[in-house]
């Protein structure tokens, strides 16, 4: 049993969601459904757990798919980026779904439940599988399996806004993913093969005679390989959309203020960062950080995005009043110092950039959680409505207080963590300009969590909130679990900084996946 | 269309035809040209053209869309039970497992593998025995034949379910009135808070 287990450890996370998905809806009953994903859920958290350990004493593990070995089978390649990844996703799943009943039971029509359960497992799949894989197209397939179960669970939403804002996504999301089909097919053209990993080997002759000349005469031009370089530029646009990176996010807002509070809560705790894992490889594990830093600078442009993003989301944020929308700009901006921390490539930033998706996703899955606690009680995300529910809520209000304090970046909280090792990272670039915007960036977070604040604690409550009572214990306690672990990251790091260090050490010496 | 009889007549002779079709592309698929996906289709086109000729009701009596939305899962549940079942009987003649094709990561693969005989997710070389030999499918073959099969079973359930969502949108629409109604207001709402 064990050793079946050590065996097929890197694909087993991702075949028990696939296969308890049908399963729900074949049996139909959402009772059963329920209780098969929670089982689901928490067997492939502790798998992926299993997994991390066995990473961290093995090192990378390759697992074949149907026997038949890579570049011509599909390989599964498991290292210390994406178990820690995959323990994070599955993690938020399992939590989010044991707090998911009375919330889901207010908000989705009771014969959906179990088709809910079935997407819920389905998107959980996609996102195990793009980490877990080790082949292009593979996360291709696994990015479209979460992409469309997730189209699909926001349109479960109560408004009929829901299906509008899918639709939204899924107009957007298919671009984005069309993007990534012609990177992957050019890069394929190139090189014959879908293997990250022998990609990376393959196009090192291209990369070798990939110039940029500056010319003496007429602007510096391109000389190499012009398929990579637009191979590279659709990956990469591709990733960006996905990403919900500034120019880009469009489709998120809506998004995540009209899809069911549960589905917000997973998603916005793990899909996005998924697309920056993704990313990460494209970048690290195939183009390597020389081509894409060095010789193109994507760099400079990735973190004048990230910049501008922050900034631009993190205000926006200060203007909405629906709170959801609130949440959904500041993880768009969120995403910015991710991509910042990757953009400088170094050991401090990459560990910054892999560090934040953990912590950010903890934290932005704590407070969608206290937003599904409010909209249960409350019946709605409106700041007004919300007026002095500090009162009668006090335990969901504390959580969302802990957790804001997270999003800003304030000592003893993960947050605190992944900017600290950000600035850190920025100083040692000598990235003076983009240190003082962080920190500047880091006061509108202020902002817009405090109003909040100070809406639940310091104002006069609203009919609504007087009405109102504590959250249910099973919504109260699976938030205080990630409340706490926010907590718990922000002061012993062995697990999240440690990790994520080991990761950016393994991308900097070439690691392919 | 129910009122012409030779569309009716046609169709009612097409339907067998188009089906035995459906049936030996899914089945010749293991050998030559066509597999799941193109019977799927096919399958499924015949039920198409029965409920364009005769209408909703009449192919919603046949393949009631509660047992197609089961039939969806379970092509899904065939296909990922397959290589689970693999991973679980494991292979007989001791299997490579996941030994490495190049030496770099040596000493990661399991020397152990032979004698555990682990078969990986979708090996169908698990799938050899010895019942009735060269009359039922086996090894590969059978494990070909099963995923194919769920695939099958999905593709022709999701494209009668597709078919049966269009088609059925005018029911909704007549019935759905009020609630859309409801449901511009309450955006209203939303605007104006």
């Amino acid at each position: 049993m064990i050793e079946y287990l050590h065996f097929h450890l890197p694909v087993l996370p991702i075949v028990i969601p696939l296969m308890i998905a049908p399963l729900c809806v074949l049996l139909g009953s959402r009772h059963v459904a329920n209780v098969l994903s929670l089982f689901a859920c928490w067997v492939t958290f502790g798998l992926s757990l299993l997994l991390v350990s066995r990473v961290c004493e093995l090192g990378e593990i390759s697992y074949f798919l149907g026997g038949w070995k890579p570049p011509y089978g599909i390989e599964y390649a498991i290292d210390p980026l994406n178990s820690f990844l995959m323990a994070m996703i599955a993690g938020m799943g399992a939590i989010v779904l044991t707090y998911s009943g009375p919330s889901l039971r207010d908000e989705v029509p009771k014969s959906k439940h179990y088709l809910f359960y079935s997407l819920y497992l389905l998107c959980m799949t996609g996102l195990m599988g793009m980490c877990a894989t080790g082949d292009l197209f593979n996360v291709f397939v696994f990015l479209e399996i979460s992409s469309l179960s997730t189209y699909a669970l926001i349109s479960l939403g109560k408004t009929r806004r829901a299906p509008l804002a899918a639709f939204q996504y899924l107009i957007m999301g298919t671009i984005g993913a069309t993007f990534l089909l012609i990177g992957i097919g050019l890069l394929y053209q190139m090189t014959g093969t879908l293997n990250m990993a022998d990609i990376g080997v393959q196009l090192e002759r291209y990369r070798v005679a990939a110039v940029i000349v500056d010319g003496i005469e007429g602007p510096p031009h391109w000389e190499g390989s012009r398929t990579m370089l637009v191979a590279f530029a659709f990956l990469t646009v591709g990733l960006c959309i996905k990403m919900a990176v500034f120019p880009l996010h469009t489709w998120l807002p809506n998004s995540y203020t009209y899809a069911p509070s549960v589905v917000t809560c997973f998603v916005a705790a793990t899909a996005t960062k998924v697309s920056v894992y993704a990313f990460i490889r494209v970048v690290f594990g195939i183009f390597t950080p020389e081509f894409a830093f060095e010789l193109l600078p994507l760099d400079t442009a990735l973190w004048s995005f990230s910049l501008v993003g922050i900034f631009v989301a993190s205000i926006a944020a200060i203007y909405q009043t629906n709170i959801k929308r609130r949440l959904a700009y500041s993880s768009i901006a969120q995403v910015g110092y991710m991509l910042l921390g990757i953009s400088m490539a170094n050991q401090d930033g990459l560990t910054a950039g892999i560090v934040h998706m953990f912590n950010h996703g903890l934290i932005k899955g704590a407070l969608f959680m206290v937003v599904g606690c409010f909209v249960l009680r409350l019946g709605s995300v409106q700041m007004d409505d919300w007026r002095g529910a500090g009162k009668t809520m006090p335990w969901t209000s504390l959580a969302w207080a802990i957790g804001g304090l997270g999003l800003i970046g304030v000592p003893v909280t993960c947050g605190f963590i992944s900017k600290w090792l950000l600035l850190t990272a920025a100083m040692e670039d000598e990235l003076y300009l983009v240190a003082a915007l962080m920190l500047i960036s880091s006061l509108l977070a202020v902002i817009y969590v405090w109003q909040v604040v100070e809406v639940l604690y310091f104002s006069p409550p609203s009919e609504k909130a007087k009405k109102a009572t504590e959250a249910p214990l099973i919504m109260l306690v699976t938030t205080y679990v990630v409340v706490a672990a926010t907590l718990v990251f922000g002061v012993w790091t062995t697990w999240s900084a440690g990790l994520a260090g080991d990761a950016a050490r393994f991308l900097l010496q070439g690691g392919a996946p | 269309m129910n009122s012409f009889p030779i569309i009716r007549v046609v169709t009612k002779l097409m339907i067998p035809y188009i089906l035995l079709f459906g049936l030996y592309v899914q089945f010749h698929g293991d050998f030559g040209p066509g597999g799941g996906f193109q019977a799927g289709v096919i399958l499924a086109s015949a039920f198409i053209l029965y409920g364009l000729v005769f209408g909703l009701p009449a192919v919603k009596a046949v393949a009631p869309t509660k047992v197609i939305e089961k039939l969806i899962a379970l092509g899904v549940l065939i296909y990922a039970g397959t290589g689970l079942a693999t991973t679980l009987i494991g292979r007989a003649d001791g299997g490579h497992g996941n030994d490495h094709f190049d030496h770099a990561h040596a000493d990661h693969t399991h020397s152990d593998v032979v004698e555990m005989a682990q078969a990986n997710f979708l090996d169908y070389e698990a799938l050899n025995h010895d019942v009735l030999h060269g009359f039922l499918p086996h090894g590969q073959h059978l494990g070909i034949f099963l995923i194919e099969l769920g695939v099958g079973i999905t593709v022709t359930a999701v494209m009668i379910m597709i078919f049966y969502c269009f088609a059925g949108r005018s029911e909704r629409f007549g019935q759905g009135k009020g609630a859309a109604d409801a449901g511009l207001q309450s955006t209203a709402k939303e605007a104006t808070a």
